[in-house]
């Protein structure tokens, strides 16, 4: 590390950027280390090199800094994690330093927090159905192992408590556990402590590892947690065999730490003031998921992120839509209702499942179920607005029961306890249990043969 | 010559480079120690700005930049067809490992595998750019034409016996003052159209078997379709099931700036899928290019042109090419970037003022045309378009309208309710029904066109009919107007719906489109005239043949069925 020795002087400050004397010794997005004079140090990372000076962003804050009383020392290296399975049970910030009072863990290697860009075409087609134990997930917006599924929510939903039900739960095929990743991002200290206890309380501490930064900690460094947090995930996933469910809450706080470094530089912004690379940054992130062929683990991701003013078109929600394959939209109408999960089925989709379900995965009526199920809530929700403007009243007969479907699926098939576990046959068999308030003329999506083998089971339980 | 400076400035990918005084706009260059691969985009003085093609990190100020005395260019040759390449046609089956490590380079196809050529012309005459000299079978599909490059003219001295040969081995020489040796290979810069006779009228259909597509807003061999649509509306299902079934020669599917694991479905289910007509696996006339999301942004820019060159080069010998751009918002967004570092004046939302002559002149490689040889050929261009916000107002949508002649609009309360192909027509549209009338009037059914109309009429009244419905309940409708809102539904549920996944009905040919659009319309006269006899809608609602005829598209597979049921239905 030739450049690790080298000093130099501070010359501007603003914001959390600092503009530095390099003589082009540093490189691009390389760190440096900055020291005050009571010896407190801090780190940063350039944004921009030239031949005398650089722009260095300071992840700690630029607070009672003085250009004349700091020393800058050139690391020499991009950011890095130091990565080795002892990072399971432990807690970190949101650079990756320990925060749980014990030593850093020995690292096997030191992995850039950018990743690698992994070869699309040594990608393995993430396939595996992942049972939840939440019906309106497996039974319509089942995930996959490898998949990034994010829950968009709004202030005041349980997104918090439906992703810890879904890490508690989340089993593979042949009753597998996940190691869990989870990474908090500008969240508040108890939503910290809650994922904490929840993952404590059900024994998925000892496999999980947790990386904070809270509401409290400087907004610069949410640049890097959720980086820092998949490349301990990626090695867990892709070295170590493990299947890693990742959960990254709350991505909109990350948005708006971009946006923050992308003002202080003066660049061009796009949409709401966040910057036009905000898609390709957010990719960076979101991609980094997956399976690899010939690798054991998976890498599945649950982003959490919420609606500025339950906005979905908003620019964070939106563009991680393009990325993500699929979202989980909750819905505040359900949650006043008393449904748990809020699920809106309709704004929601999961696009692995068509691979993930079916004969030999979960059920050969599984998709039919599924399509049904949305064909009908669809229709039931046109009936229901309906209702609204000219009373049941003025509704016919045929279509009063769309009314009744539509109140059994929510309070029947979608609500469900946060401590209930459902197998996916229960998930299925409560499906028929829904439909069959339609009239049989009502199933466009349903073959014969699932009627044949499926439904004569559910009407045999139900006598 | 080679120029050589060193690097004063990292910015992102952008990189300014002193001292490099004679190097060309866009030149490629090679940057750093790494020897990362970028493309000059502005020259001042002795100093240059280099859009870098890969990730920066690390890259230091004195590092070399070596200019590499070409633009970007493509490898055209034989290997290219069943090939999955990165945004530089940089192989991605070749990489050890599992990641793609900068400063990346392999030779675009196999230079060391021999072909079996067979010539077609004799030594002794004049020849000129794109005259076709020999072939080779590169796939059980393709038959690779060799051309004389465009620009190359004079006596064919000589042309090499049937054998085996490597792409780099000369086939052909041709003396004009000097001798020049041909190969099977050929290198075009990739932001310069290849040459043609002249252009042609569209006037043969690019069949889809996609109902609402090929029936109610076809596309022709040559065209340029968009496709907007925000996200979870269908687009990249959509693109996946054209590139399937197209009945084009060659198909190039650009994933541009999209997930990983789209282009991972895609080498999965090609190797599986058959082409409808041959019945060989489309893998065997396909080329994938691949710029995920989370590869760096510049190369999403060239990708598209890179994969348009490409479909060009398989047009010129005389073949109907697809290209497919999944999705053009990206690489929209990659100019934007770029243009942001180079610290242009922004117009609309931050794109540069030059946004919309680059997607003009982008679509207009499009056409129907003579090739250099004599030969006809197309190449067809269908861009999906991610308008953020689902808003399509904004510049990339609103530039792209003006210079594409079809348009399917994707629409998000369609995708909501499960309704796939989510196109909505109301508002999609394609220029192309009124030249491909004649087409389908001579190889379908006389009656067609008026059928076509007939079916967009129902599905016009219905929506104004809904309206009504929305505000005073379906009950307040006489009765034949409710007959039509249950034939909307048939057209809706059956015909216009399909689902990509099943067996029959992912795919309809010309015939059965007609087929299953004649008996939703028959089964609605026949309709009309038991209302008249005194029956309910509700009666013929439901009829269990009324399933019957929604069902149709997962049954009827030939005449035989068609028939059968058509019986059923003129019984009614």
């Amino acid at each position: 590390m030739s450049g690790s020795i080298t000093f130099s002087s501070v010359q501007s400050i603003r914001g959390s950027l600092m503009v530095i004397r390099t003589n082009g010794k540093l490189g691009y997005e390389e760190l440096v280390e900055i020291e005050l004079e009571n010896g407190e140090k801090r780190l940063g990372r350039s944004l921009q090199v030239s031949e005398d000076i650089a722009v260095v962003e300071v992840f700690e804050g630029t607070q009672g800094l003085s250009p004349r009383d700091v020393k800058v020392r050139f690391l020499g290296r991009p950011l890095e994690l130091p990565v080795s399975n002892e990072l399971l049970g432990r807690i970190f910030d949101g650079l990756g330093r320990p925060i749980d009072g014990m030593p850093e863990p020995v690292g096997v290697e030191e992995l850039d927090i950018n990743g690698k860009i992994l070869n699309p075409y040594k990608r393995e087609y993430p396939d595996e159905f992942i049972q939840t134990g939440v019906s309106v997930i497996d039974g319509m917006l089942s995930m996959v192992r490898g998949q990034k599924l994010p829950i968009f929510s709004g202030s005041g939903l349980p997104h918090d408590m439906l992703a810890a039900q879904i890490a508690r739960q989340a089993t593979i095929a042949k009753g597998e556990e996940f190691a869990v990743v989870f990474a908090a991002i500008g969240v508040p200290a108890d939503t910290a402590m809650f994922f904490r206890r929840e993952l404590e309380e059900s024994g998925a501490l000892k496999r999980s590892v947790l990386f904070l930064n809270l509401a409290e900690d400087p907004a610069v460094e949410r640049i890097v947690t959720p980086r820092v947090a998949l490349t301990a995930a990626e090695y867990l996933a892709f070295e170590e065999g493990y299947h890693v469910l990742a959960i990254l809450t709350d991505m909109t706080n990350y948005g708006e730490a971009l946006r923050e470094i992308s003002m202080m530089r003066e660049e061009v912004p796009s949409r709401r003031g966040y910057p036009g690379y905000l898609y390709t940054d957010l990719a960076t992130i979101f991609e980094r998921s997956g399976r690899i062929t010939g690798r054991k683990g998976s890498l599945t991701q649950l982003p959490i992120l919420s609606m500025p003013a339950d906005d979905i078109t908003h620019p964070i929600p939106d563009l991680t839509a393009y990325i993500t394959e699929g979202q989980i939209v909750l819905s505040k109408d359900l949650y006043h209702k008393g449904v748990y999960p809020p699920v809106n089925v309709l704004m929601s989709l999961s696009r692995l499942m068509k691979d993930g379900v079916g004969e030999g995965k979960t059920r050969a009526d599984h998709k039919e179920l599924s399509d049904q199920l949305y064909n009908s809530y669809s229709k039931a929700m046109d009936v229901r607005s309906l209702a609204e403007i000219v009373g049941e009243e003025g509704i016919p007969e045929s279509s009063k029961k769309y009314l009744q479907f539509a109140d059994a699926f929510e309070n029947k098939f979608m609500k469900q306890d946060p401590y209930e576990n459902r197998d996916i046959d229960t998930t299925l068999n409560l499906a028929w249990d829904v439909l069959s308030i339609l009239p049989e003329s009502a199933w466009t999506n349903i073959s014969e043969k699932s009627k044949k083998v499926y439904l004569s089971v559910v009407q045999k339980r139900s006598i | 010559m080679k120029v050589k400076g060193k690097i004063t400035e990292v910015k992102g990918t952008v990189v300014k480079a002193s001292n490099v005084s004679g190097i060309q706009m866009n030149e490629m260059v090679r940057v750093g120690e790494l020897g990362l691969v970028g493309e000059v985009v502005r020259v001042e003085g002795d100093s240059a700005y280099v859009q870098v093609y890969e990730f920066t990190t690390g890259l230091k100020p004195g590092e070399p930049v070596e200019g590499l005395g070409s633009p970007l260019s493509v490898t055209l040759a034989p290997g290219i067809v069943g090939n999955i390449y990165d945004g530089l046609q940089r192989p991605l089956s070749t990489i050890e490992g599992y990641s793609i490590f900068r400063g990346y380079t392999a030779e675009a196809v196999d230079v060391n595998k021999a072909w079996h050529f067979f010539p077609v012309i004799k030594p002794g005459v004049k020849v000129e750019g794109g005259e076709k000299i020999g072939y080779v079978e590169e796939t059980e599909l393709i038959r690779h034409y060799i051309m004389v490059p465009p620009g190359v003219k004079g006596n064919l001295t000589y042309v090499a016996p049937e054998g085996e040969y490597k792409v780099n081995d000369s086939v052909a020489e041709v003396q004009n003052g000097e001798k020049q040796s041909i190969s099977m290979l050929q290198k075009w810069s990739v932001r310069v159209p290849r040459p043609i006779k002249r252009r042609l009228v569209a006037s043969e259909p690019l069949i889809t078997g996609q109902r609402v597509i090929d029936a109610f807003f076809p596309l022709a061999k040559g065209g340029s379709a968009a496709v907007p649509g925000g996200f979870g509306t269908g687009k990249t299902v959509l693109l996946h099931q054209m590139a399937s079934w197209a009945n084009s020669r060659v198909v190039v599917y650009v994933g541009c700036g999209e997930r990983g694991n789209e282009m991972v479905e895609l080498l999965k289910t090609f190797p599986k899928l058959n082409d409808p007509i041959s019945g060989k696996p489309i893998m065997q006339k396909s080329i994938m290019i691949a710029n995920t999301s989370n590869m760096p942004v510049a190369a999403r820019e060239a990708s598209v042109y890179v994969g348009i060159t490409l479909a060009e080069y398989y047009r010129d010998m005389g073949y109907d090419s697809l290209m497919l751009a999944d999705s053009t918002s990206r690489w929209a967004e990659a100019l934007r970037e770029i243009s942001g570092r180079l610290e242009e004046i922004p117009a609309e939302e931050g794109y540069p003022s030059y946004l919309a002559s680059r997607i003009a002149s982008f679509y207009e490689r499009a056409g129907y045309v003579e090739t250099l040889s004599g030969d006809y050929g197309s190449v067809s261009i269908i861009g999906a378009v991610s308008p953020p916000g689902g808003d399509f107002t904004e510049p990339v949508t609103t530039h792209t309208l003006r210079y594409v002649k079809a348009f399917w609009l994707l629409d998000p309360n369609l995708a909501y309710s499960r309704h796939y192909p989510a196109v909505n027509w109301i508002s999609s549209y394609s220029s192309y029904v009124e030249p491909l009338s004649d087409w389908w009037g001579f190889n379908v059914s006389k009656e067609f066109e008026t059928m076509r109309r007939q079916a967009l009429d129902i599905l016009f009244k219905e929506e104004s009919l809904r309206n009504i419905v929305r505000l005073l309940g379906p009950e307040v409708l006489p009765e034949d107007e409710k007959l039509l809102l249950e034939a909307a539904n048939m057209l809706r549920e059956g015909f216009l719906k399909q689902s990509a996944y099943h067996e029959v009905d992912r795919y309809t040919p010309p015939l059965i489109q007609y087929y299953l659009l004649k008996l939703i319309l028959t089964f609605y006269e026949r309709a009309k005239e038991k209302l008249k006899g005194g029956a309910t809608v509700e009666e013929i609602r439901s009829s269990p043949l009324y399933l019957e005829v929604i069902r149709a598209r997962f049954n009827v597979k030939s005449k035989e069925d068609f028939e059968a049921l058509m019986k059923k239905v003129m019984e009614f």
